[in-house]
């Protein structure tokens, strides 16, 4: 027993942290894009923080549950419902048997996550719950969810209850996000770009593309040009690279990012700012803050405790609730 | 080991050129050099597999490159080893510990594979054009194609895509000025002097001179490509039909 999907969405997958240590054979992480939401999600369950959570997009999936479990949405806010009654994000819910999800708009952001106490059964692929499209394994069968898809659960949650129930705290997470100024370390090819296309990089606004996915943004914008003509060799990509294209345009590299690339690496996107990018939709503008490497870190690190103290509250107020019923 | 062999080696480690920088605030790469060289590629290996053995908790992926390697890491693994200091500072003294292993290249892990492949102009659609362009008939490329031992370099791009080489002089050729939108999984192509498989359909720039019926990846294996960094692969020319029954009766 678990869910079943009334109406896909746009690309509703399950999604985890990644998964690693396959990058030398090209095969890429291809985790969540949110990795707040997905930790916030399945902390507000009782979850690991790196269960397998359904990563959705907007127009979002109609989610009917086949019995009762506890629930939390973390990351975007596309106004969800539980049988017409509205239900915040980030905060812990108990949905009984037959009641229906759904999203009606965007209020704020661009991914949302849903998480089940316990996680989706999912097809494990190389130590990951985690869907890789391409090679259509992992996640549910190895693809987007479907119309009258079926996910199991993992866990049974035993809980008497009549009808859907928000608990009563939730998770602030607003400090997590930090919104449209983007922090940024500068990449090995930064100093390669001549001064004007420094100073666009570093003082103009570039709009987020049509042409962006989970694979990359392409960023609109004055385009970029290079002091000297310079051939790099193809090497590692990590997730948040600004790759400079040959055409002077540039491209922020997302969760599906491939392994390698050849491309100049004008900068990087800070760990802790890769949460509000993947907040941002389609025809967004953001600006770029560069920051030293050191500040990159001590931010990251910031927000990792924070989300550690969180944990242990959530967990707290879940083990004394249940415990109480 | 006595104090002169210990600056002896230090001396030798700095002698050696190398650059190490953040591709983010959670990777660092280690640069050996800026072209595609044997020697280079090997210290690159030596330093993969060096890392791999010595499972570093909070290194989630090791992936070599031509000339380089880069570590993808976890910041707040790395911190409860090691809280005082940054954690970029804290793996790259890793990295660079790791150069004393360019003493003995591990060359152990090389392996030999042979692939055939069809160089046939229905599945080679650049073949005629690369002939032209060469001044070669397509039997000289095959010749020329099929002679070279080339290394696996990396494998990038595409789940199990390797990028090999030297390609001889003689087949150079630039990446199509426009990728195609559909290369066929198996498409054997060149690219500069790499040359390469894909494993499957994808976009693709490279010059296509022939097919393999061979599958590449099989994602029920434990691991799921058919080639690893640093094996040696030479290419054996097949004909048509024994490309389709290879193709249709893989075994």
């Amino acid at each position: 027993m678990g869910i079943r999907i009334q109406k896909q969405g746009m690309a509703d997958s399950l999604r985890d942290g990644g998964r690693f240590g396959f990058q030398h054979l090209g095969i890429p992480p291809s985790g969540v894009m949110d990795p707040v939401a997905l930790f916030v999600a399945n902390t507000l369950v009782g979850n690991e923080p790196d269960t397998a959570v359904l990563e959705m997009h907007f127009p979002a999936p109609i989610i009917e549950f086949e019995t009762t479990t506890l629930i939390a949405i973390s990351g975007a806010d596309f106004d969800a419902s539980i049988d017409g009654v509205e239900i915040a994000i980030n905060q812990p819910i108990i949905v009984t048997a037959n009641s229906v999800l759904r999203f009606s708009k965007i209020l704020a952001g661009a991914r949302a996550y849903l998480a089940v106490k316990g996680g989706f059964v999912a097809d494990h692929w190389l130590e990951s719950d985690g869907t890789q499209l391409l090679v259509g394994r992992g996640g549910f069968k190895g693809r987007n969810l479907q119309k009258n898809d079926q996910l199991a659960f993992k866990q049974t949650f035993n809980y008497h209850i009549e009808e859907p129930s928000l608990l009563p705290w939730r998770a602030n997470v607003a400090d997590c996000y930090l919104g449209k100024t983007i922090q940024m370390i500068e990449g090995p090819e930064f100093k390669l770009l001549n001064d004007a296309s420094k100073k666009i990089v570093r003082e103009n606004s570039f709009v987020i593309s049509n042409n962006s996915n989970r694979m990359g943004f392409r960023m609109q914008g004055a385009s970029l040009e290079l002091r000297e003509g310079y051939e790099c060799l193809s090497s590692a990509v990590s997730m948040g690279t600004l790759q400079l294209l040959p055409d002077g345009s540039t491209i922020l590299l997302m969760a599906d990012h491939q392994t390698a690339g050849g491309y100049h690496r004008i900068a990087h996107a800070s760990s802790a700012a890769i949460p509000s990018l993947a907040q941002l939709n389609v025809g967004e503008t953001i600006q770029y803050q560069f920051i030293s490497l050191e500040t990159a870190e001590q931010t990251l690190m910031k927000q990792q405790r924070y989300l550690i103290q969180l944990a242990h509250a959530c967990n707290f107020r879940l083990h004394e609730y249940l415990a109480n019923e | 080991m006595s104090i002169t062999k210990d600056v002896l080696t230090c001396t030798m480690e700095f002698a050696l050129p190398y650059h190490c920088y953040p591709i983010g605030d959670q990777a660092i790469t280690l640069e050996l050099g800026h072209t595609i060289n044997e020697e280079i590629n090997d210290r690159v290996m030596s330093l993969f597999y060096w890392l791999k053995d010595e499972q570093i908790p909070g290194i989630k992926d090791i992936i070599p490159a031509y000339a380089s390697i880069s570590l993808i890491y976890d910041a707040q693994i790395i911190r409860k080893i090691s809280p005082k200091t940054s954690p970029y500072h804290f793996v790259r003294t890793i990295l660079l510990s790791g150069l004393k292993h360019f003493d003995t290249p591990q060359i152990k892990h090389k392996r030999n594979i042979s692939i055939p492949v069809c160089y046939d102009e229905t599945l080679g659609p650049d073949l005629a054009s690369l002939a032209d362009e060469k001044q070669l008939n397509i039997q000289e490329i095959i010749q020329i194609h099929t002679a070279a031992i080339y290394r696996v370099y990396m494998i990038g791009f595409l789940p199990g895509f390797a990028y090999m080489g030297k390609v001889d002089e003689r087949l150079m050729v630039n990446r199509k000025a426009s990728p195609r939108n559909q290369v066929a999984a198996g498409s054997v192509g060149i690219a500069g002097t790499q040359t390469g498989i894909y494993p499957f359909e994808s976009p693709g720039g490279w010059q296509l001179i022939g097919q393999t019926p061979i599958n590449l990846f099989n994602p029920s294996a434990s691991s799921p490509t058919y080639f690893e960094p640093g094996d040696l692969v030479q290419f054996v020319s097949i004909e048509l039909d024994e490309f389709y029954q290879l193709k249709n009766n893989p075994s």
